[in-house]
């Protein structure tokens, strides 16, 4: 670090709020891909898995093993293949998120007790009924957990992701390898303050969003 | 009162079979359905028929196949008629009411949305749907404006119990299927749903189904009791009465108890028996009449009354003075008073209490009408026991002897009648 310069330059993050604001957005992009691809594809996994349970443990193994693959391994993997698109970045983030979220969604159907199915059943909802309006909105509470860890990982990674994509990917990683590239710390540092407030954001946003949906899971016991 | 169309509909098992494969190496330690063996009975409209006996003895299994969560291997379930395998399955279910022992309320809806759950798969408008389920709260005594639109979580057993029944009713199916549904809740709140339900049945008139494995339920609930015994095999049906007094086997006769004979006195009322005429007499009566006509009478007692015929006690003959007038401090009050309506249990234990083991049964207004006596009751269980051929209990007490038809000149019509 040249001496002089000021650990943390305010002005500067002033004077560049619009292009910050590009990496943010970015980085949302990035991490919000994977994450809507991720719970699309887990949902119709774990759906699969409550019906037939044989599969159950063949997916577990799958998505775990996916799961293990180190992430710049990934990247780097992928790279050859997709050439240095926005594909390759979006592959391992969503890969990553399909142990959790997996997970995640069985538990929260077989968590529906049996004798609700069973009510739901004896009074004529057709299969397709029960699981809308019955078995999805029984397992949300659970399905929420595994969303808030899966996004916060994602968004994480997607740091990583950003780092090695360059312009390609964008993102707050950018901010990272910039700052460190040209001793700027006020950037980097910044790149790592902001990757950090995402992650807690959007932790406290799915708590809240998860409260709004599920009144009747905090309803009190015995209230007047 | 909520108008509430009294539609039921017979149902009818012809020869039904339920058989399982041996379970699956994976499936054992889960409780296995029972099978059902070759079932025919038919539950005429309106009524209540309970289907009890042990456990895995396919009581539950049957109820499942009416409204088809298990399908019959072999047989056919008629409803009014029609072959229930013939119907759409979802439109089948929805016009069954359904109430299970858990309850199995949404947890992720209001009473309200629970209660009109079937009215909503079937298309009813919205506006409909919220009058309809405020209708069945109040039916089950629920305030709608209080219960509406709280959580199942935020009720106790007995409320939700009582919703479980509101939802099954809310389609206003003419069949009800109910399997053990008091039989999660405490003894006290099991009798006063028990009670309620009874009440209710009155104004709905239902043909319910109702699985229980406790015979006192049976007994109290149902217009018809099919006892099941394990391997799927009815043992016996007919009306709980008939049941108690001629038990068609063995195994019914211990299914149903030693107490048999007491568990017909709970079904019986005072209006069943024949009453024995008081000797009365008002206050200022001549005594010496009295006296004479009290020993002419075997109780040997004298009812005093007041000029409402309302009983004021009893004086033993050897009280009564010889002479003079008869004088109301002479009268000593113990003595159960009943109605007709009173059980003969009921008014059993009450006379066990008394002093004098006499009953004095009033009418509305509290006038005599005549009087209970033990030997009545016991004629009235006598009567069960005549059957008793299956009955493992010792020889009848020679004490008691036998019973002397020309004591009570009303037991032997009586008895041809029950026996009809």
């Amino acid at each position: 670090m040249p001496p002089g310069t000021k650990v943390f330059d305010f002005g500067w993050v002033v004077g560049h709020l619009g292009s910050v604001g590009e990496r943010i957005v970015q980085h949302l992009q990035l991490s919000i891909l994977p994450l809507i691809l991720g719970i699309v594809i887990s949902l119709v996994l774990a759906v699969w898995a409550v019906r037939q349970h044989r599969v159950y443990a063949p997916i577990t193994a799958i998505t775990g093993l996916l799961y293990t693959i180190p992430s710049l391994a990934a990247f780097a993997l992928l790279l050859p293949i997709t050439g240095l698109t926005l594909i390759t970045a979006l592959i391992p983030l969503t890969t990553y998120t399909l142990l959790i979220l997996f997970r995640s969604f069985a538990a929260g159907f077989t968590s529906v007790p049996a004798e609700i199915l069973e009510a739901a059943e004896g009074m004529g909802y057709t299969r397709r009924q029960r699981l809308f309006r019955v078995e999805l909105p029984l397992a949300v509470p659970l399905m929420i957990a595994g969303i808030r860890l899966a996004s916060v990982t994602t968004i994480g990674l997607a740091t990583v992701a950003s780092v090695l994509g360059g312009d390609t990917f964008g993102g707050l990683g950018q901010l990272i390898t910039e700052g460190i590239q040209t001793f700027f710390p006020t950037k980097y540092l910044l790149g790592a303050a902001l990757s950090v407030l995402l992650a807690f954001s959007a932790d406290f946003l799915f708590v809240r969003f998860e409260r709004l949906i599920t009144p009747w899971a905090h309803a009190r016991v015995g209230a007047g | 009162m909520v108008d509430q169309h009294r539609q039921a509909a017979v149902v009818e098992f012809e020869h039904v079979t339920k058989r399982y494969d041996a379970p699956a190496a994976r499936d054992k330690g889960k409780p296995t359905p029972g099978a059902v063996n070759d079932l025919s009975l038919t539950v005429p409209a309106g009524k209540i028929c309970i289907l009890v006996g042990p456990s895995g003895c396919g009581k539950t299994t049957s109820l499942k196949m009416v409204n088809r969560l298990i399908e019959p291997t072999a047989g056919k379930i008629l409803i009014d008629g029609v072959d229930a395998s013939t119907r759409e399955l979802t439109d089948l279910r929805r016009s069954i009411g359904y109430v299970i022992q858990q309850v199995g309320l949404f947890p992720h809806q209001t009473i309200g949305d629970n209660v009109a759950t079937v009215p909503r798969l079937l298309g009813w408008p919205k506006a409909r749907l919220n009058e309809r389920a405020e209708e069945l709260l109040a039916l089950v005594g629920l305030d709608p404006a209080k219960y509406r639109d709280r959580f199942p979580s935020q009720l106790s057993g007995g409320e939700r119990q009582r919703v479980g029944v509101a939802r099954a009713l809310a389609a206003d199916p003419p069949i009800m299927l109910m399997d053990e549904p008091f039989g999660a809740v405490d003894p006290i709140v099991r009798d006063r749903l028990q009670n309620e339900f009874l009440r209710l049945q009155e104004t709905i008139a239902k043909t319910i189904l109702f699985v229980t494995h406790d015979i006192d339920e049976a007994i109290k609930m149902g217009d018809l009791v099919a006892v099941f015994q394990t391997g799927g095999i009815l043992a016996q049906f007919g009306r709980p009465l008939d049941i108690l007094a001629a038990p068609a086997s063995e195994f019914v006769a211990r299914f149903v108890g030693q107490d048999r004979g007491l568990k017909r006195l709970s079904l019986l009322r005072i209006s069943d028996v024949p009453l024995r005429p008081a000797v009365t007499a008002r206050p200022g009566d001549n005594a010496a009449d009295a006296r004479r006509r009290a020993l002419d009478d075997p109780l040997r007692y004298l009812l005093l009354i007041d000029h409402g015929n309302k009983p004021i006690g009893w004086i033993a003959h050897g009280d009564i003075p010889a002479e003079g007038g008869l004088s109301e401090s002479l009268a000593n009050p113990s003595s159960p008073i009943l109605n007709k309506r009173t059980t003969l249990k009921d008014a059993l234990s009450m006379m066990l209490d008394a002093d004098v083991q006499t009953g004095i049964v009033v009418d509305r207004t509290g006038a005599v009408q005549g009087l209970l006596s033990i030997d009545t009751i016991a004629d009235k269980m006598r009567e069960g026991e005549h059957a008793a051929t299956f009955d493992q209990v010792p020889p009848p007490d020679p004490e008691i002897g036998e019973p002397d038809p020309a004591d009570d000149p009303g037991a032997t019509p009586d008895a041809v009648e029950v026996r009809a």
